[in-house]
């Protein structure tokens, strides 16, 4: 089981980022092993359009089965939902208090979008 | 002779000008490209004669030709379309609609359908002909809808009033590209300065000759006169700032309809935008003889 958190740093203790299609980071944290990888997002941070559809790629292509982050758009939804990757919200300062909270089962499965795309 | 309003500043008076310099020219197409929020018609109170909808291609994936080979993803340089391992999603308000991602499809998966993103309408007013583009409220592009309405364009032997939107985006640029005139409507204000010499650089990208109009003159400082002077760029008229035009405007009437004492102004404005058209015309003609 392998969950990806959006992040601006390389560490548990890194912030987890509430933006997910600019997040600048993806750390993918393996339940099983307990080991993390980092996956830069970079790319996407001044993209002028489709940001969370490439990063719901990235994430995709990391293989990672969960999604946390703080907010999900319409669009990277979608590529999400069609990846087979359940998404979940937090407003967890750090991704070591995210991954505590997924752990203890305090996260909600997202359902829909949270937010607007910024083309709405 | 096409004239493009512009202003780089939105709420200058780009469709006051423009609608005002139809009104006294008697004969002229106006055409409004702000179609994100068009509103000439509110100045020229035109009888709709027809309404065209504007479509828009996207692509559409047989799956079952599909091998998800990522060709169509990869040459999409809009991230419209997405290959996963098992399915493809497409993107249309994303899609730029230039036909890639059929062109390279090597299994020929993809066709293309259309979709409605606005439309464009045509009324007249006695000699007004009026051309609105109209963006459905949701859709990103507006610049489609310009093209069809330039497209549409029965250029005859009349004067065409482009009305274009604020800004210097792709939207501005389109609406400037292929006039004969950049008349720039601006403010006397350090806003106004500051997106005006946006837009000048733009006209000037597209070699139109510039006019300046200074609309609500008396308000702010004397960056935007001091700005003309300093880039040779001509004033050609200035309009007080003075609360019955705004009392005017908001009832739906032209500076023109509300004191007929502009139509004259606006005449002597005309001449002077043909002249200088005129000039341009001469300088390229002379320096492509050279």
């Amino acid at each position: 089981m392998r969950i990806a958190f959006t992040t601006s740093g390389e560490t548990l203790d890194a912030p987890l980022d509430s933006r997910f299609g600019r997040a600048p980071k993806f750390l993918i944290y393996d339940l099983d092993t307990n080991t993390l990888e980092v996956i830069d997002n970079g790319q996407n941070l001044n993209a002028a359009q489709g940001a969370g559809i490439q990063a719901a790629q990235t994430v995709a292509r990391s293989g990672a089965n969960s999604l946390v982050t703080g907010h999900c758009g319409p669009k990277a939804f979608r590529v999400l939902a069609a990846a087979g990757i359940k998404i979940f919200t937090s407003d967890a300062p750090t991704v070591a208090a995210a991954l505590e909270q997924y752990r203890a089962g305090k996260l909600a499965e997202a359902k829909a979008a949270d937010v607007e795309g910024h083309w709405a | 002779m096409m004239i493009a309003v512009a202003s780089g500043k939105g709420g200058t008076g780009k469709t006051l000008i423009a609608a005002s310099l139809a009104l006294s020219l008697g004969k002229a197409i106006l055409v409004d490209c702000d179609v994100e929020e068009p509103n000439a018609h509110l100045l020229i109170s035109p009888q709709w004669q027809l309404t065209k909808e504007v479509l828009l291609p996207f692509p559409k994936v047989d799956l079952a030709k599909c091998n998800f080979c990522q060709e169509c993803q990869r040459v999409c340089r809009f991230g419209a379309i997405v290959v996963l391992a098992d399915q493809v999603l497409t993107f249309p308000e994303l899609c730029h609609s230039c036909g890639a991602c059929a062109l390279i499809c090597p299994s020929k998966a993809i066709s293309e359908e259309k979709r409605k993103i606005g439309e464009i309408r045509v009324g007249i007013r006695n000699g007004i002909k009026l051309m609105e583009g109209r963006l459905q409220v949701g859709e990103p592009m507006a610049t489609p809808i310009i093209r069809e309405l330039k497209r549409w364009l029965d250029k005859e032997d009349s004067t065409i009033i482009f009305d274009a939107p604020p800004g210097t985006s792709c939207p501005v640029i389109h609406t400037l590209r292929a006039t004969d005139y950049a008349l720039l409507v601006t403010e006397p204000t350090p806003f106004g300065l500051n997106d005006l010499r946006l837009a000048v650089g733009v006209a000037r990208k597209l070699n139109l000759p510039i006019g300046l109009i200074i609309n609500k003159a008396g308000i702010g400082d004397r960056g935007v006169y001091d700005y003309a002077q300093e880039q040779n760029l001509p004033i050609l008229l200035e309009i007080p700032e003075d609360r019955a035009i705004a009392e005017a405007y908001s009832r739906g009437k032209s500076l023109v309809e509300a004191f007929p004492e502009y139509k004259k102004i606006f005449l002597g404005l005309f001449e002077k935008i043909n002249l200088q058209a005129g000039e341009n015309v001469r300088k390229a003609v002379g320096s492509s003889k050279r």
